[in-house]
C-alpha cells in the first residue's frame, strides 16, 4: 500500500512552547485518519504544517512524495479551525475564489454539496449562521479533487442534523485514491468513519493504529480508549 | 443502523449480511449493494465494508465477479445453516436471561413455548 504521507521525526517548537516532539506517523492512500487529542495537543500545528502553512523545526514530511509548499497546496484540501471565508461574499464567489485558486476545484460538485447542505449560491457568508458558515466551508473542501484532506474540527458548529449531512458528504465524496485526517471531539460519532487514529498528547504520538484492530484488542470503542488515553488529564482538572 | 462500537464495525456488518441472507432479503446468486451504497446505509467509511465483504468471501458466503459485483454464494444448505446459527443465538440470548431471573429449565421452555402459542394465534 503506498503512503500518501510520510512524517518522520517531526519538532515543532516555537518561543517558548513545543508543539510537536517527535512525530513519526504515516497515512496510507485511500485511509481516513483520526487525529485525536485534548486542546493543546498538537493537532492543529500537524495539520497546519501538513498544509503547508507552517514549516518545521527538524525532522521531514513528505505529502504525496513531496515537502510540504508549492506544489502540495495544489494536492491538499485544508480546512483551517477557523472562518476563512470573507463575510461580504456570496457563497458563489466563495466557490469562485477557489476555481481561481485551484485546478482541481469541480463546479458541478459544489453545485451540487450546496443542494445536499441545503444552502444557495447567492447567500452572503456574512447572513449565514455558524453552522451554515460550516457547511459552506466545507462545501468548498470537498469540492476539489484533491489528494489529502486535511480537516481539522470539521463538525464544531453543527447540529446533529447537520453533522449527518456532512458525514452523508464525506462518504459519498470519499475515493479510494485519496486520503483524510480530521481532528475532532466527537469521537463518539465519527469513530466509525476512521480507518486508522492516532493520539496525541503534548506534541507526542501516545497511541496509534488501525481503529478495528484498537477496538478488537481492547475490547473499547475508540471514544472509551480515547478516555482511558487522556483520562489523566481530566483527573488533574478536576 | 446501531453497531456496537466496542467491536469491531466489519464483523456486525458481516452479521448482517449473513442475518439478510438467512431471512432470504438476499437470495442465493443475488447481488449484494455495492460497497459505497451499504456504506452510505449504515453510514461507516467505505474500505469497513470492503473489509466485510473480503471477510464473507474468505467464508465463503459471498463471491466476487471482477468488474460484475459481489454476489451471494453457496446454496439452500448454507442459508438453512446460517439461520439455524442466528435462532441459536437468539435461544441462547433468551435462556441466559431467564436462567439470570433463576426460572428453571421447564419453566423457560413452557413460557416460551406459550408466547409462541400467543404469536400464531
Amino acid at each position: 500500500m503506498s503512503m500518501l504521507v510520510q512524517i518522520t521525526s517531526l519538532t515543532k517548537r516555537y518561543i517558548t512552547t513545543t508543539a510537536l516532539s517527535d512525530v513519526t506517523l504515516e497515512v496510507p492512500e485511500g485511509h481516513i485518519v483520526g487525529l485525536l487529542g485534548p486542546n493543546g495537543s498538537g493537532k492543529t500545528t500537524l495539520m497546519k504544517i501538513l498544509a503547508g502553512l507552517v514549516s518545521p523545526t527538524s525532522g521531514t514530511v513528505l505529502v504525496d512524495g513531496i515537502a510540504p509548499g508549492v506544489a502540495t497546496k495544489a494536492k491538499v484540501s485544508f480546512l483551517p479551525d477557523v472562518n476563512h471565508l470573507d463575510r461580504w461574499m456570496s457563497v458563489g464567489e466563495a466557490g469562485n475564489f477557489y476555481a481561481d485558486f485551484y485546478v482541481d476545484f469541480d463546479r458541478k460538485r459544489f453545485d451540487e454539496l450546496l443542494a445536499i447542505m441545503r444552502l444557495s449560491a447567492s447567500q452572503k457568508v456574512g447572513s449565514l449562521s455558524k453552522g451554515m458558515v460550516e457547511k459552506a466551508r466545507l462545501s468548498l473542501i470537498f469540492s476539489r479533487r484533491a489528494r489529502l484532506y486535511v480537516l481539522d474540527e470539521p463538525f464544531g458548529g453543527l447540529d446533529p442534523l447537520a453533522r449527518a449531512q456532512v458525514l452523508d458528504a464525506l462518504v459519498t465524496n470519499f475515493r479510494a485514491d485519496c486520503s483524510m485526517i480530521l481532528s475532532t471531539q466527537m469521537v463518539a460519532d465519527v469513530e466509525r468513519f476512521f480507518d486508522d487514529v492516532v493520539f496525541l498528547d503534548g506534541g507526542r504520538v501516545v497511541l496509534a493504529g488501525d481503529a478495528e484492530d484498537l477496538r478488537m484488542r481492547r475490547g473499547a470503542s475508540i471514544e472509551e480508549i480515547y478516555r482511558e488515553v487522556y483520562g489523566h488529564v481530566e483527573t488533574r482538572q478536576v | 443502523m446501531f453497531f456496537d462500537d466496542r467491536a469491531p464495525i466489519y464483523t456486525q456488518i458481516m452479521d448482517l449480511v449473513k442475518r439478510r441472507i438467512a431471512v432470504g432479503e438476499l437470495r442465493v446468486g443475488q447481488q449484494l449493494p455495492s460497497v459505497r451504497d451499504l456504506a452510505q446505509e449504515v453510514v461507516v467509511n467505505p474500505n469497513t465494508v470492503q473489509k466485510a465483504y473480503l471477510e464473507l468471501e474468505r467464508e465463503g458466503y459471498v463471491a466476487t465477479q471482477r468488474g460484475l459485483g459481489t454476489f451471494v454464494s453457496g446454496d439452500r444448505g448454507t442459508v438453512d445453516l446460517l439461520r439455524q446459527g442466528l435462532a441459536r443465538d437468539i435461544v441462547e440470548t433468551y435462556v441466559a436471561g431467564m436462567r439470570s431471573l433463576e426460572y428453571d429449565p421447564e419453566e423457560i421452555a413452557a413460557m416460551a413455548a406459550e408466547a409462541a402459542r400467543k404469536e400464531t394465534t
